[in-house]
């Protein structure tokens, strides 16, 4: 049994299904990230966990106790709010030392777990500002401290990074993931940044309308996404619509009369399909040398690498290049793609090309 | 997840009731086909109405609050966008003490400023005429508009007017054609209010008008004095039809809530 | 806006006619009438111009004053606590309800603040009176007819009545910057509803409450048209006695007086208001 588990659990608002139907365990010491954009239903998800939403149907339970219709107050899980939901009125102690005090910690100890959980955030210097004293990433650090001080089993964190910079946010990232690896709470995370949840999660769920649609490692889920939603939702990639051929020797999609080769599971001669490949899996050679031809559209420059447009006969593709540190085929120059046959995938859901 | 309690909901009830009370029965009673304050159990009927247009001092007054309104609060609306604008958009000496100044008639009680003008004008032998107490009203009302006009000027956007200088237009045409139109909601809404200040001003008008300018609440104030009958509640439910239509175009317009909630 | 620094004149222009006016009408007459509180008065020739104390001497050591005085500072603190008591959790109901009904109830709330007085104070007049509403349900629940109208009850049950939209904008104001998920927040920490209200939601509200209540006390304690409407002619406030002084009695430097005191207990308030804003901003900001 998960630790905790979420067995067909739906939200309806009225006549509309914020979250449908949703499946989900997760073990002790885990970090899940809930991904999604947004009105997907990843917010109500973890709210319903949090108690601050009931469901309408489905059973969620902790450590095999069934928690579906306890009150918020009692479940004892950490939340960290979107708007960090600090007290304005309390200094930065009295706000860590808030679940403490609900709990009827003894005042030496509360004052003690308040200094150790402002040592983990690098905040004890702050301890007696005010919320509004402090900068975005300071707030956030003291929003996770006091949703850690009462030594949740599960951190609940709703996009916890959207309102800081793009700096910051990287540098919270990492912050966030020693502090949990640290602690070792099993966290569940909200976010709409698919980088964000690549880069700390154990496992990424991803939800569309409502529903979970792929649940799977970071790196299973770049590459193998399951459809062609969530392959052009994380990461970019280049969708082409084909129709799938079955040879003797070899199978493959054709698209405007090319044939482009790619191993596939069992799929029916004359099948329409949507193949995805990744940009930085396309290498760019001398024209007539690849397995397409193509002339450069446009390029642009981003420091660690550069991005091409490739017009071909299958339409526009877009093709990363690492910097070599050399200038690469300048714009309107013919080039030639090419690819190892392995990285052309097959979505299994062809009919949703995004 | 935000949801009032069923004690919540029957608080708030009783709060609705004791709220609307008062001029639910006024509303009730000045359709009333008897001669003393009663319910209308009997039919309804409009003769009360038709009494106080037949009054002609209720008539008078009338005419002469809603002329007073308009008047003073255009000329408020004078007066204050000008000061809205040097007290916002300027630093000077003096600014603070402009700013108390046309804000002081708030915290000065209504009873002190009547009291006080009555002073004036017995020492200037200016009684009794309607400039004099257009002018009382000027003071009155004139912080609602400022205050409205300085929320507009501070909520807006300085880099619009920015561009237009930067297209070629001079500061007066700036003015004309950018920060006019902006703060236009906040104008009309401050005309507005003011207006229905003006137009539901007691304790001062009774101070300052004569015979001749007597405003409809004053005129209300001295019948209900002498004597109690269904005209009044006929005269008090036309005053709160005004007031709910001037309400519910504030409302419309500029969303009542911000308004009076800004006042504050 | 950062104001630009500028020449003294186009501001003073812009607002010197209208600085002049109120100079005029606002400070000009309040001058005058301190200055009227000091002549000395005879019933007989009028105002002299000789100079007195006697009339604030008269005011603070004249049982008939001191008590209408009492009266005043008695009925505007009940109408007070009576308007916070009911306000205060008004506001915070109406912070909890969802669009429409939000502003919907709000503006019945508030919507009454632009019905002038006379008009809410008559229908009180009808609900309280003898053959009142108020009476004919006491009288059905077997209960004998209560004599309201004209005593202070129906003073105060009118006062809260027009002071309540006073109380509900600041906190209504105060609760609307509150993160509403601040609660869930203290909710999650394991605090129980009614400790969230207290430790959580309260401490916002209470600075819209002390301003509202500053406003409702002093808007109370100088009221005219509730007072001399429901309270008959015994029952005078501060307000009815200053127009009892002017328009029956005559006497305008002792009308003058007492007016000037209203003006300054209400100018203290406020000064005292501020300072407590403040000193509570110093506190919280840092």
């Amino acid at each position: 049994m998960a630790f905790l588990s979420l067995e067909r659990v739906s939200k309806e608002f009225g006549t509309f299904t914020a979250v449908c139907d949703v499946d989900l365990a997760i073990e002790k010491g885990e970090f899940v990230s809930l991904l999604g954009p947004s009105g997907c239903g990843k917010t109500t998800t973890l709210q319903m966990i949090a108690g601050l939403v009931e469901p309408t149907k489905g059973r969620i339970s902790l450590d095999g106790r069934d928690i579906t219709h306890e009150k918020p107050n009692r479940r004892g899980l950490g939340v960290v709010f979107q708007s960090y939901a600090l007290f304005p009125h309390m200094t930065v102690a009295q706000n860590v030392a808030f679940g403490l005090e609900m709990r009827r910690i003894p005042q030496a100890e509360r004052t003690e777990r308040v200094r150790e959980a402002l040592a983990l955030v690098q905040l004890s210097a702050f301890a007696d500002r005010y919320p509004r004293q402090l900068s975005g990433g300071q707030r956030q650090r003291v929003a996770i401290a006091r949703a850690l001080v009462i030594a949740p089993p599960v951190l609940l964190l709703d996009e916890p990074l959207s309102n800081l910079d793009a700096k910051l946010r990287e540098e919270m990232q990492f912050e966030l993931r020693r502090i949990q690896r640290k602690v070792g709470t099993t966290t569940i995370m909200v976010t709409h940044d698919q980088a964000e949840a690549l880069s700390i999660s154990d496992r990424v769920v991803v939800m569309e309308s409502g529903r979970m649609t792929q649940v799977d490692a970071p790196y299973r889920l770049y590459e193998q996404p399951s459809n062609a939603f969530i392959s052009s939702f994380v990461g970019k990639t280049n969708l082409l619509a084909g129709t799938w051929r079955r040879g003797g020797a070899s199978s493959g999609a054709e698209i405007g009369g090319v044939l482009l080769e790619t191993p596939a599971p069992e799929i029916a001669d004359g099948t329409p399909v949507t193949l995805s490949i990744r940009p930085e899996k396309i290498l760019l050679c001398d024209a007539g040398a690849g397995r397409l031809d193509g002339r450069v559209a446009s390029r642009f420059f981003l420091g660690s690498q550069w991005l091409f447009t490739v017009e071909t006969p299958l339409g526009i593709m877009t093709v990363s290049i690492p910097n070599h540190g050399e200038e690469p085929p300048a714009e309107g120059s013919p080039v030639g793609l090419d690819w190892s046959p392995a990285n052309l995938r097959v979505i299994a859901d062809n009919a949703a090309a995004a | 997840m935000h949801k009032n309690g069923p004690v919540a909901l029957i608080f708030h009830i009783l709060v609705l009731t004791f709220v609307l009370a008062p001029l639910v029965i006024i509303c009730l009673v000045a359709f009333t086909p008897e001669n003393t304050l009663s319910l209308p159990t009997a039919g309804l009927s409009l003769r009360w109405f038709e009494a106080v247009f037949a009054h002609p001092d209720f008539v008078a007054s009338f005419w002469n609050s809603i002329w007073l309104a308009t008047l003073s609060a255009t000329l408020a609306v004078v007066f204050a966008v000008p000061a809205g604008l040097a007290i916002s958009r300027y630093t000077f000496p003096g600014r603070d003490f402009l700013n108390a100044l046309f804000l002081s008639p708030l915290i000065i009680p209504h009873l002190v400023l009547g009291v006080a003008f009555l002073r004036l004008f017995a020492l200037i032998g200016a009684t009794g005429s309607f400039a004099w107490l257009v002018a009382t009203h000027i003071i009155i009302v004139t912080p609602y508009v400022l205050r409205l006009v300085l929320a507009a000027l501070s909520g807006l956007d300085r880099s619009a007017e920015q561009a237009a200088r930067t297209l070629g237009a001079g500061e007066w045409t700036t003015f004309r054609r950018v920060t006019a139109p902006m703060i236009l909601p906040g104008i009309t809404g401050g005309w507005l209010l003011a207006f229905i200040n003006s137009f539901d001003e007691l304790t001062m008008s009774i101070f300052v008008t004569s015979p001749a300018t007597v405003t409809l609440p004053v005129r209300m104030y001295m019948y209900a004095t002498e004597s109690i009958d269904p005209m009044m509640a006929a005269v008090s439910a036309l005053m709160i039809a005004i007031t709910a239509v001037a309400m519910l175009v504030l409302d419309r317009a500029f969303g009542l809530d911000r308004i009076l909630v800004g006042q504050r | 806006m950062t104001p630009r620094p500028s020449t003294f004149a186009v501001p003073w222009l812009l607002a010197g006619p209208g600085a002049l006016f109120f100079v005029g009408l606002v400070l000009l007459p309040l001058a005058l009438t301190v200055i009227l509180s000091f002549h000395a008065y005879d019933y007989s020739t009028g105002i002299q111009n000789t100079f007195t104390l006697s009339h604030y001497v008269a005011v603070v050591t004249d049982g008939y004053y001191l008590e209408i005085f009492a009266r005043t500072l008695r009925i505007a603190a009940l109408t007070t606590l009576i308007c916070a008591a009911i306000g205060v959790p008004e506001a915070y109901i109406l912070s909890r309800m969802r669009d429409p009904w939000r502003s919907i109830f709000l503006l019945v709330i508030i919507g009454p603040l632009l019905v002038s007085v006379v008009v809410r104070t008559f229908g009180w007049s009808m609900l309280l009176g003898s053959q009142g509403l108020v009476n004919q349900a006491l009288q059905l629940l077997g209960f004998p007819p209560v004599r309201i109208l004209y005593t202070e009850t129906a003073i105060v049950v009118a006062l809260v009545h027009v002071m309540l939209p006073f109380m509900v904008i600041p906190v209504w104001t105060a609760l609307q910057k509150l993160d509403p998920m601040v609660e869930a927040a203290a909710w999650t920490l394991g605090a129980s509803h009614f400790t969230a209200l207290r430790r959580v939601v309260m401490p916002q509200a209470t600075l819209g409450m002390l301003s509202g209540s500053l406003i409702v006390f002093g808007l109370s304690a100088s009221a005219f048209a509730v007072p001399a409407l429901l309270g008959g002619r015994r029952l005078k406030m501060a307000a009815t006695l200053v127009y009892d002084e002017y328009l029956q009695e005559l006497n305008w430097p002792l009308g003058a007086t007492i007016a000037i005191i209203v003006l300054a207990a209400n100018l203290c308030i406020m000064l005292a208001y501020n300072r407590m804003v403040e000193a509570r901003a110093r506190r919280t900001l840092g």
